[in-house]
């Protein structure tokens, strides 16, 4: 009996021709019903007569290094205005003959971002690697020892700005927002209250008001003679702003906990401070890994926002670049460039986000 | 009730004793935040007094002196600041409400077509989900103000795709119906058709639940909603006459005019935020369970009714919420507009700021007004969400 049907199933039902190999997946997912392949057909079309002149004002009848008047004659993309201004893209006002300063201190963030990668690495020695190379890399910035000269914050600018409101604004922000999540559910009612005010608060309004209130109210609360860097104050800004986002994310985590968790932890004698660390925490904060990761692009991206309070990130020196008569009408290249750089940025933040969530996951 | 306890409660000191720890928390907590709060203060009133700027809201009253490009309501610059933020409110509640609209549809049919059988439908709604959602929405709006006000010919040259709309770097300008006393009643049947719709709605419900036969509600409510207008248009004469934009001089008469600023920023906040929108419908209907569509077919239910029975109810309770936060957002976000100059809320407030100086009063009336906006939406989203939330027996 065992044989017959297995001889049936070997040799006399195959699947039709048409539902397996190329054709098949063709024909199952492309050109299902008559609605799917006119839907197939019509976006066929559409690519076949926008994708040839895209590829053409790009590739083929674009300039590369020319002057802006050049490009005036260019049928295509006028790349010139990034080859012939990368510099001042990337590096603002930071004085020319110094920029190999902040190129290697950039080198030295993603090289240590790229080592974090794995996890294998996370250990005490990457902690002190980490310490030393934002050590190094604001000393590599700032000058004015090892016979560096002194470089004003007033002239950082560009692509480096840009790295340093994100790595700084989203590393002091998670634990500002985990502090702020654990304040939104504790059992004192002054510090809830506190707590719940400001993380509403802060959502509730536009970044670009706090930016407003950094660059412009913040001076006048601090006693005269005082004053703070511009680039700290947004800094700041963007700090408090971001936390409340992830306040609120860890906070449905927290919530995700069961309650047998604070109890079993509770009975092993444990006190709040090492029941959050060693045990809610840990559980907490990885299942709110997506929408942790969400945050930290929205944050990364938002660091634009700096370009309005007049702080020379890679948007406004882009920007200064095109405002010049030379180069003016040449927008859509230059953006697209910048456009490309934060697209890499974000897109592998998400796809980190993506496999830690795998690697950590405990499922089976 | 045990004979211990009252003296070994006494042992216990009382950095030992939850309770009282935690009071003495709480207490050192406000009184440092009491401390901050006295010193920004007083720092900063003294600080407000040496530089000479005044403090208070009755730079309201006085006169603004500065134009504003566009206004829902008239406006000039004699009129005062409080009108001049008046103005400022609509036009961000212009571009809110509007690219809001325009973003629900445009993020419903992407998040559907993320969901599509269709491979090449799907893949290019997942290629534009994810490449919006990483370029930062700033970028975008200096991207297509770019393109509207710098790539775009001048009036003279404009581009006229179809009959009746212009494009030029001053804006869309497009023929609208030349204003009729039939408007008025036409809008009055509308109105009249939306009242109908709502009883009819509550009848059949009830008609059904007596007897037992559905009416063709949807349909019928259709044939009100567009049957009522038309018949009124008709009934006048049906008048067809259009305000037709011309090119007068250096700039066009008549029609209506969207600015390069408006359109930017409305085409800006759409495409982004319905990237993110797509995302919640898509999660929203996959939230669904299969066996739902499968109890709905076995039960006899037609498929044209499934969707808007079934499926859709449930994914709408998943949806609401973070839809609302997009919403939210996107209303947020329009607060960019100060960096492409539309006369948003945000940008109004700054230039009153620059010209009183009075910055603590402005940027507290900028997050007020946010807080508004922020508050009442959520509230009255908390009320809808109760009232379709799932009621378990």
């Amino acid at each position: 009996m065992e044989e017959i049907v297995e001889n049936f199933a070997a040799e006399e039902v195959k699947p039709p021709v048409a539902s397996v190999g190329v054709m098949g997946w063709v024909k199952e997912n492309l050109f299902k019903g008559w609605f799917n392949s006119f839907l197939t057909v019509v976006i066929l079309y559409l690519l076949f007569k926008v994708i040839p002149s895209i590829f053409e004002w790009m590739f083929i009848d674009s300039v590369w290094s020319t002057t802006g008047e050049g490009c005036r004659e260019a049928a295509g993309a006028c790349w010139s205005v990034i080859t012939d201004n990368l510099r001042f893209i990337i590096f603002g006002f930071y004085p020319y003959d110094q920029q190999w300063r902040p190129l290697i201190a950039m080198f030295l963030l993603f090289g240590l971002l790229f080592y974090s990668r794995n996890r294998k690495h996370w250990n005490r020695h990457l902690a002190y690697g980490w310490l030393f190379g934002l050590f190094a890399m604001g000393l590599l910035m700032r000058g004015g020892m090892f016979g560096l000269s002194t470089v004003e914050s007033t002239k950082w600018g560009g692509l480096p700005l840009t790295l340093l409101l994100s790595v700084f604004g989203l590393t002091a922000a998670y634990p500002l927002g985990v502090i702020l999540a654990l304040g939104r559910q504790s059992k004192m009612p002054a510090i809830k209250i506190l707590c719940v005010v400001y993380i509403e608060l802060i959502r509730g309004v536009p970044l670009i008001s706090l930016l407003f209130m950094g660059s412009i109210i913040f001076p006048l609360f601090l006693p005269e003679g005082i004053t703070i860097d511009k680039i700290v104050r947004a800094q700041v800004a963007i700090i408090l702003f971001t936390a409340a986002y992830i306040a609120e994310v860890v906070r449905g985590g927290l919530q995700g906990m069961s309650r047998g968790q604070y109890e079993a932890a509770e009975s092993l004698g444990l006190s709040y401070y090492l029941t959050m660390r060693l045990v809610i925490l840990p559980q907490a904060l990885k299942i709110v890994i997506p929408p942790t990761v969400s945050i930290l692009i929205s944050a990364f991206k938002d660091t634009s926002l700096v370009a309005i309070i007049a702080l020379f990130d890679l948007l406004r020196t882009t920007q200064t670049v095109l405002s010049h008569p030379k180069w003016m009408g040449f927008s859509p290249e230059a953006y697209l460039f910048i456009a490309i750089l934060y697209f890499l940025g974000c897109f592998s933040m998400a796809n980190y986000g993506r496999k830690l969530e795998k690697e950590l996951s405990t499922e089976y | 009730m045990f004979a211990l306890s009252s003296a070994s409660i006494e042992k216990i000191p009382f950095w030992l004793d939850p309770k009282k720890r935690s009071i003495i928390a709480q207490v050192v907590v406000l009184i440092m935040f009491g401390l901050l709060a006295w010193y920004l203060v007083s720092t900063t009133l003294g600080n407000l007094g040496k530089q000479g700027i005044a403090t208070g809201f009755g730079f309201l009253d006085r006169e603004s002196a500065f134009e504003i490009g566009e206004s829902l309501i008239p406006y000039s610059a004699a009129d005062t600041y409080a009108r001049a933020l008046l103005v400022g409110v609509l036009n961000t509640l212009r571009v809110a409400l509007v690219g809001i609209v325009l973003t629900i549809i445009l993020g419903a049919f992407i998040g559907i077509a993320r969901l599509s059988g269709n491979w090449l439908v799907s893949k290019l709604a997942g290629i534009y989900i994810e490449v919006m959602q990483d370029i930062p929405v700033l970028l975008q709006l200096f991207f297509w103000y770019a393109i509207f006000y710098g790539m775009l010919p001048s009036p003279r040259q404009a581009l006229n795709p179809i009959k009746g709309l212009f494009l030029c770097n001053r804006g869309m300008i497009f023929a609208v119906p030349q204003l009729h006393p039939s408007h008025k009643y036409i809008f009055l049947a509308f109105i009249l058709g939306c009242v109908l719709v709502y009883f009819l709605r509550h009848w059949a419900i009830s008609h059904q639940a007596r007897t037992g036969k559905a009416l063709p509600v949807f349909k019928i409510s259709v044939i009100i909603l567009v049957g009522f207008p038309l018949l009124t248009w008709v009934a006048f004469g049906a008048p067809t006459h259009m305000d037709h934009p011309k090119l007068h001089g250096f700039n066009f008469k008549g029609g209506v005019t969207l600015s390069p600023e408006f359109m930017a920023l409305l085409l800006g906040l759409v495409l982004y935020t319905a990237a993110f929108v797509a995302e919640v419908v898509r999660a929203g209907i996959q939230s669904v369970g299969k066996g739902q569509r499968e109890a709905a077919m076995s039960i006899g239910l037609k498929p044209g009714q499934v969707l808007p029975l079934v499926i859709l109810p449930q994914a709408l309770r998943v949806i609401t919420p973070p839809l609302t936060s997009q919403m939210l957002n996107l209303t947020k976000n329009s607060s960019l507009a100060v960096a492409i100059g539309y006369p948003d809320f945000v940008s109004v407030a700054n230039t009153t700021i620059n010209q009183t100086g009075q910055s603590i009063e402005g940027v507290a009336l900028i997050m007020a007004v946010y807080l508004i906006f922020s508050l009442s939406t959520s509230a009255f989203m908390n009320w809808y969400n109760k009232r379709v939330a799932l009621v378990e027996r």
